[in-house]
């Protein structure tokens, strides 16, 4: 990691926003009078924010990373906070202070709560990443994946007794499976149509009732989370909305319950599996793995690139927001994508703007379809890319078939489309995108539709062929990332 | 179905195995129906039950189908958006218009506190953008498009910027369609280059962009455009004709005037008085002579006694003593308001339409200045002095205007004195016939000696940025409230008009007002604070405007 010295640029702060609306915010708040013992000094920039409450808000970012931390509330990442401090100190071409003698001047100590916070990541980050275990993942499949810091070493502290509670779990989850297997073959036994859109009334008879109606759903979703298998009922949860999604719902209903049939007999059958495709399996059931895990083990693929950032996209997940940041290898082409998980008190650590261009390690998680990544060390700091080279629709789709493949759950596969050229649906009509040569489009995904992303798609298009960063699925093509040629984050 | 991925059809001769699934329409039939109704079309293996076969059967169709999915035709493509050679925003300005167009929902709704007020600046800025050749940045132009849907004043302003791109990208979307209307622009209207068009949307078009298309036309060809209204005339609706002859009064000329006499017969009054005030605003007009005739002989000037030697000439008005017929097709209206004498309203229409110039020479070569002087003789002044206000409005008469309108910084003269009980004046309106700076510099001295009170509406006709003087006096004024102890949002008005107004330049030395000053004698508790954070709020939004100038010039990062 190089050091920070020089003061950012404003396009730089503001690219780590997690949407307009913060954007929006964190300038309203650089303008505004509300800071007090703001500082800069060591490649960290602090201040005091007064909230429109009265409260007061201590924000601190180490620039080496970057990371933050503030003592707001916010589930944005960064937080307004942040960004209206960083465009504060922020410069403009020439290096000179935004606002000479009010923003946060160079050169100063940390107070002693951000010197705190700072000290304690430093020396987190000092330590080579790989450490045996991790600091605290959930249930929820979180991990605490700093920018190549791995959290501090845990071992277990009776590994026998760790082995009985990993057995244990598998056992769980195993009784769940054979539950659920029971519940799907029940279903399909009295017929798809007792789940139907019409089967809610008759699905509140009672617990014995093997239709599919939304409230049985709801009580097999909760007894696969006793069971301790996430992955499975959030997939048990899925077919509740189903049989409201419209015409054709047996068509999905049915796919849906077949995969998770196909998943159930994975997980029963794991030992039998050859071992990426039962590490698929486990994930897709729930079993968490640590990012330090990842990156220790000796099995894992890590591979050094040159790895261009596609897309940058938060969602909620429950109480947490979920980051998702896709990138390919410039060398190898690979796909690769970075998760993580933020909540009120744990801030998401990693922010790559699209159109980045990283000289790290990525260490792939194991699978059959390796595409999740934990970061590695990275080699250089950050800089911008080209716009990436892409394929046709034949291809998109041929690349998803294949990696189907390998995972048959994968609702999608990443691709970077190159010239095709958006056509707006008409009244009630889908939107595509066409091939170059005019003949063939690929749907965009309906969930996308009535949304400002397909609108902007367009504008930039303005019936020209573009390049489209999206995920190509059984459901269209949802499209994240245009080039116009900088890289523009299509509205969620 | 065309607007999903099209499986490829499953091959149903070659089946390789006993496990190998039916048709995907077999198999969701068999689903729908129930292992227990019907026997699904696949292959159990032992000790399985049909509901699990069937399951299997299904994970591989599934599998298959989704593996398996081709291209969909394509529909037809837009034709692509014309090109816009005008350069694109500076980095800076671009994300600015991203950050003003992100704000543009209404906020938290909760008390402003010190932060700059960035739905007020997004007009500011497009007004500063337009005029210097941008193009907008295409990704931005769905936002700026809603911009522009909700709010009808940022329209011309918005569709200049957006241009081509934004009106092609509007033809593809519903919501849109107001930016094809040709109401914020001339952009979708047809040009001197295409008759055939103009007469056909004159003919056909809706009835806003019939008055679009007439505006547009009128200004660059008067003639042209009264050409167009007048095949028309005789078969539009009266509330049409009206409306068409209204919007004549921008680009009004000498050449109109035959057309607009003929409208003094139209059979709707409404049309008949608007022709007349037309008429009336055209100082070399027949109708212009005819009132004057009327009302010069009602207004002389009277000699001083010999023998008074302090008494001045005196102004004697003879109001009308009836009002026939050749007046009512002038456009008199012959029933006054209740509450005023017949005669009083009748002088006053004949004075209001007869041209200003015509005054010095009945009264003995005066000046306006000195004719606004004289004294009046019995309860007149007040009738004569409005109808001659409305009249220099009408006529756009600068020195009548600034002779009526006084020297404002003279304490002496009371704002009562400038609009007295029961006039109907208005000072705002007669203001804005004054050159910028002029009425600029009357509006300050108002402030000066009279405070903000009255000054809402005359600083908002004052050109933006306010001039030097101008904002040191609406400062000057805000720091005396403050001091008086009353709280800032008895002023909000005025702020608000300050945040957009004000020249940027004036920041450094608001600066110093925005400490937290001890509470005077008697003030509203905590009003200190808020006085504080409102000029903070003042300060801050003058530094955004000046950045975003500054962005657009690119002279900014």
């Amino acid at each position: 990691m190089s050091p920070h010295g020089e003061r950012w640029t404003r396009d730089r702060v503001l690219a780590l926003a997690p949407d307009e609306a913060s954007r929006a915010a964190g300038g309203r708040l650089a303008a505004a009078g509300r800071w007090s013992g703001t500082g800069a000094g060591g490649g960290a920039v602090w201040g005091m924010c007064e909230g429109g409450d009265g409260t007061r808000y201590g924000t601190v970012v180490d620039l080496d990373g970057p990371a933050f931390q503030c003592s707001c509330p916010s589930r944005k990442f960064p937080c307004k906070h942040t960004l209206g401090l960083l465009l504060r100190w922020a410069g403009d071409e020439a290096g000179e202070p935004a606002r000479p003698g009010d923003g946060p001047a160079a050169g100063g100590q940390p107070p002693p709560w951000a010197a705190g916070w700072l000290a304690t990541r430093r020396e987190r980050a000092d330590r080579p990443p790989g450490g045996a275990g991790a600091g605290g993942p959930g249930a929820d499949g979180s991990e605490a994946d700093g920018a190549g810091a791995a959290a501090p070493s845990r071992a277990p502290a009776d590994p026998e007794a760790a082995r009985r509670r990993a057995a244990r779990r598998m056992q769980r989850i195993a009784a769940g499976a054979t539950e659920l297997e029971q519940r799907l073959e029940d279903l399909l036994h009295s017929g798809l149509a007792a789940a139907g859109p019409a089967a809610g009334a008759a699905s509140r008879t009672g617990a014995d009732d093997p239709g599919g109606g939304r409230g049985s759903w709801e009580e097999t979703a909760a007894r696969m989370v006793d069971a301790q298998a996430p992955g499975l009922a959030s997939r048990v949860r899925e077919l509740a909305a189903i049989a409201a999604s419209g015409p054709d719902w047996p068509s999905r209903l049915l796919e849906e319950c077949a995969l998770l049939h196909l998943l159930n007999q994975g997980f029963l059958g794991i030992d039998r599996l050859p071992p990426p495709l039962a590490a698929t399996v486990r994930a897709r059931v729930g079993l968490t793995t640590d990012a330090a895990d990842v990156r220790s083990d000796p099995e894992t693929v890590t591979i050094r690139d040159r790895w261009l950032v596609l897309a940058q996209r938060d969602g909620a997940e429950g109480p947490l927001t979920t980051r998702r940041i896709f990138l390919r290898g410039e060398r190898t082409g690979r796909m690769a994508l970075h998760r993580s998980f933020g909540g009120a008190h744990r801030p998401l650590e990693v922010s790559l703007p699209p159109g980045l261009l990283l000289d790290a390690d990525l260490a792939y998680y194991p699978g059959a379809r390796p595409l999740r990544v934990a970061l590695g060390e990275r080699y250089a700091p950050a800089a911008p890319g080209p716009v990436p080279t892409g394929c046709g629709i034949d291809a998109a789709l041929a690349a998803y078939g294949h990696a189907l493949r390998d995972d048959p759950w994968l609702d999608a596969w990443p691709v970077v489309l190159a010239d095709v050229t958006p056509i707006p649906g008409g009244a009630g009509g889908g939107w595509q995108l066409a091939d170059a040569d005019g003949e063939s489009a690929l749907p965009l995904d309906p969930r996308c539709l009535g949304r400002p992303a397909l609108w902007q798609l367009a504008a930039i298009s303005g019936g020209a062929p573009v390049t489209v960063f999206g995920e190509c699925g059984h459901r269209g093509f949802l499209p994240l990332t245009v080039w116009d040629p900088a890289p523009v984050s299509l509205s969620p | 179905m065309p607007t999903t991925p099209t499986p490829s059809p499953t091959p149903s001769t070659a089946i390789p195995t006993a496990a190998a699934p039916g048709a995907w329409p077999d198999l969701v039939s068999a689903a729908l129906l129930g292992a227990e109704r019907r026997t699904p079309p696949v292959a159990v293996r032992d000790g399985q039950t049909p509901a699990a076969a069937l399951l299997d059967a299904a994970a591989v169709g599934t599998v298959r189908r989704r593996s398996a999915l081709r291209p969909a035709p394509a529909a037809e493509r837009p034709a692509p958006a014309p090109a816009d050679p005008r350069p694109p925003l500076p980095p800076a300005a671009r994300r600015r218009l991203a950050l003003l167009l992100a704000d543009r929902a209404p906020g938290s709704g909760s008390r402003r506190g010190t932060d700059p007020d960035l739905t007020e600046l997004l007009p500011q800025w497009l007004a500063a953008a337009d005029g210097r050749g941008y193009r907008a940045p295409e990704a931005l132009l769905p936002a700026l498009l809603d911009a522009a849907r909700s709010r009808t004043d940022l329209r011309p302003t918005a569709l200049a910027l957006a241009g081509p791109r934004g009106l092609w990208l509007a033809r593809l979307n519903d919501d849109w369609r107001f930016a094809l209307r040709g109401i914020g622009g001339p952009l979708s209207l047809p040009g001197a280059d295409a008759p055939e068009a103009v007469r056909r949307l004159w003919e056909e078009g809706l009835f806003a962009e019939r008055v679009a298309l007439l505006t547009s036309l009128r200004r660059r060809d008067p003639r042209a455009g009264l050409a167009l209204l007048a095949a028309t005339w005789a078969t539009e609706r009266a509330e049409d004709r009206l409306m068409f002859l209204d919007s004549l009064g921008e680009a009004l000329t000498p050449s109109d005037e035959p057309f607009l006499e003929q409208a003094l017969s139209d059979r709707s009054r409404n049309v008949r008085t608007t022709a007349a005030e037309l008429l009336s605003a055209l100082p070399g007009s027949a109708l212009a002579a005819r009132m004057a005739e009327r009302s010069l002989v009602c207004v002389r000037l009277a000699r001083p006694a010999p023998g008074d030697a302090t008494a001045t000439e005196v102004l004697v008005v003879d109001p009308p003593g009836a009002c026939d017929a050749g007046m009512q097709r002038d456009g008199v209206a012959p029933q006054p308001p209740s509450g005023r004498g017949e005669r009083a309203w009748w002088l006053g229409q004949l004075v209001e339409a007869t041209p200003l110039d015509r005054w010095p020479g009945r009264l003995g070569g005066r000046s306006p200045a000195e004719l606004v002087a004289l004294p009046v003789a019995g309860d007149w002044r007040t009738e004569l002095h409005d109808a001659w206000c409305r009249a220099a409005v009408r006529q756009r008469h600068a020195d009548w205007a600034r002779a009526l309108l006084g020297a404002p910084g003279n304490p002496g003269q009371a704002a009562a004195e400038l609009a007295p009980a029961g006039s109907s004046r208005d000072l705002t309106k007669l203001l804005t016939v004054l050159p910028d700076d002029e009425r600029a510099g009357w509006v300050s001295e108002f402030i000066a000696v009279h405070g903000l009170a009255d000054a809402f509406r005359m600083l908002g006709v004052c050109a933006v940025p306010w001039s030097e003087p101008l904002g040191r006096a609406v400062v000057d004024a805000l720091d005396i409230a403050r001091d008086a102890g009353s709280y800032p949002w008895s002023f909000s008005g005025v702020m608000g008009l300050a945040e957009r107004c004000l020249d940027p330049a004036a920041a450094d030395r608001l600066q110093m007002l925005t400490a937290v000053t001890d509470e005077p004698e008697g003030a509203s508790p905590g009003s200190g604070g808020y006085w504080s954070e409102a000029f903070q709020r003042l300060v801050g939004t003058l530094r955004l405007r000046a950045a975003m100038h500054a962005e657009l010039a690119g002279e900014a990062p």
